[in-house]
């Protein structure tokens, strides 16, 4: 299963790197919108920098649904369904093999992301809060990949699925979007200490979707 | 409904109306009962010596929340039971109380938000888990109503239906648990809606009780009006499916046999 898992994030990784939509479009765009922001809430009033963290997770979160469906359409095109169906991977595999190459993709941005938040908002995780700004962004990016790509399966082949995949993801993201927020706030804040019980929803939140993804995956993309 | 049932060559359990015997003493007993809650919520209750006359409106928002609660889980034991039984008969049900289930959390944060507005002097506080969860659930069952008004396949839509069904309620659980910590955590909640409970005069608590009575009654009725639409929907579909592919074997036979395929098609659309 981790071999197949392997092989497909390796293939989604490739297809990412290839067509240069990742690197050309949603990192730019990611940028973006962390200025859309600055122009929104008035910089010389240090709202910006009191909002980072929290302006930070909703560009990775308006991101990340690009980034999903990106990689749900990889799959619909030119029959590669059946085609993966044919290849006899383990569904669970799959799924975990989207997830990876989503995640991958997902910190990529948000480490550009965080160099734009301390540069253009002032704002910075405190020294001792480093750690909790590592293991918040690796876990809340689990989370997303995970949901994403459930979703994504969900909502893939349908005609409507692009204005379809925000209403149904977005909303079961709030989770995430409220513990990753709290817990940058406790290491941006230097409190590193009231960050971590986050981490604790994050992770259940993460395991819940990748236990219900592995199964559903299969199921899923067998009847589409 | 009922002219599409007579069409329909259903099996013999399939409704052939949405009304029955059943349904009509539901209807009657919540009729009476919605009067006898009027009556008892607006004149005979008396007031709250806290809210004055706005206590009334509880006995309309607590039932109706945790009616749309019940939806939700409804709708995810619906989606387990047709993801592991396949049954045409347990996706229904979770259709159904979806749908009903949005109405009565609409219902609920509307009667709130005209309860909160003299009360708290604002429409929408971000202080109580219950009101964003309550909001989350309502987007979360539009979002799954939205996936179930997609036209394609029954069969597909009702497997991914399911499995987004049963995320329903761990969804929910999920919600409501980050914004009870991130309410507590930050600061403590400055509004503390009323308990209800120990101190409530007894007629009020009467009130309430039938406003629960008169609240599931609605909802029974609503739900089976509800599921027996979506049923004779569905047999309606595949009525019209059947045929369409017995008209279009007709017309080959009819050109086969030298006849005008068009004649008595236009004649029998149009008449």
């Amino acid at each position: 299963m981790l071999r197949d898992a392997l092989l497909i994030a390796g293939r989604d990784l490739r297809v990412e790197w290839r067509s240069r939509v990742a690197t050309n479009q949603v990192a730019p765009l990611a940028l973006v919108i962390v200025m859309l922001f600055a122009f929104a809430l008035d910089p010389a009033r240090g709202i910006l920098a009191r909002a980072a963290p929290g302006l930070f997770w909703v560009a990775v979160v308006l991101c990340a649904l690009l980034i999903v469906q990106r990689a749900a359409t990889v799959e619909s095109g030119d029959g590669v369904r059946d085609a993966l169906r044919l290849t006899a991977l383990s569904p669970a595999g799959m799924f975990l093999g989207k997830v990876l190459a989503i995640g991958a993709e997902l910190l990529a941005l948000e480490a550009l992301l965080l160099v734009g938040v301390i540069v253009l908002y002032n704002a910075a995780p405190s020294t001792e809060g480093w750690p909790l700004v590592v293991a918040t962004a690796a876990l809340a990016t689990a989370c997303i990949a995970a949901a994403g790509t459930l979703y994504g399966v969900l909502a893939s082949g349908l005609r409507v699925r692009d204005t379809l995949l925000p209403l149904l993801l977005l909303p079961v993201l709030a989770p995430v979007l409220i513990g990753a927020t709290r817990a940058f706030e406790a290491a941006f804040a230097g409190v590193p200490a009231d960050g971590w019980l986050w981490l604790g929803l994050l992770g259940v939140f993460a395991l819940v979707y990748i236990v219900i993804g592995a199964l559903a995956y299969g199921p899923l993309l067998e009847e589409t | 409904m009922t002219d599409t049932a007579v069409t329909t060559t259903g099996s013999a359990a399939a409704p052939t109306g949405t009304g029955s015997m059943g349904t009509r003493v539901i209807g009657l007993a919540a009729l009476v009962g919605a009067v006898f809650l009027v009556l008892l919520g607006l004149v005979w209750s008396p007031e709250d010596i806290t809210q004055r006359e706005l206590v009334r409106i509880m006995y309309v928002h607590v039932p109706s929340a945790t009616i749309a609660y019940l939806c939700c889980f409804l709708t995810t034991i619906g989606s387990v039971m047709f993801l592991w039984k396949r049954s045409v008969w347990w996706d229904t049900v979770a259709y159904a109380a979806a749908e009903i289930g949005a109405v009565f959390m609409a219902l609920a944060c509307v009667t709130g938000a005209i309860w909160a507005r003299p009360t708290w002097g604002t429409f929408w506080v971000w202080d109580d888990a219950r009101l964003v969860t309550s909001a989350m659930l309502f987007l979360l069952l539009v979002g799954y109503l939205a996936l179930r008004k997609v036209p394609g396949d029954p069969d597909v839509r009702a497997k991914r239906s399911a499995w987004l069904g049963l995320l329903l309620v761990p969804n929910v659980i999920l919600v409501r648990q980050s914004v009870e910590w991130w309410r507590t955590l930050h600061q403590k909640a400055t509004i503390q809606p009323t308990q209800l409970g120990a101190e409530m005069d007894g007629l009020m608590l009467f009130s309430l009780f039938c406003g629960f009575v008169v609240g599931t009654l609605v909802f029974a009725w609503l739900v089976i009006h509800r599921f027996r639409v979506a049923w004779l929907e569905r047999e309606a579909d595949e009525s019209m499916l059947a045929d369409a592919i017995a008209e279009r074997r007709a017309e080959a036979i009819d050109s086969g046999t030298g006849g005008d395929p068009f004649g008595p098609r236009t004649g029998e659309a149009f008449g």
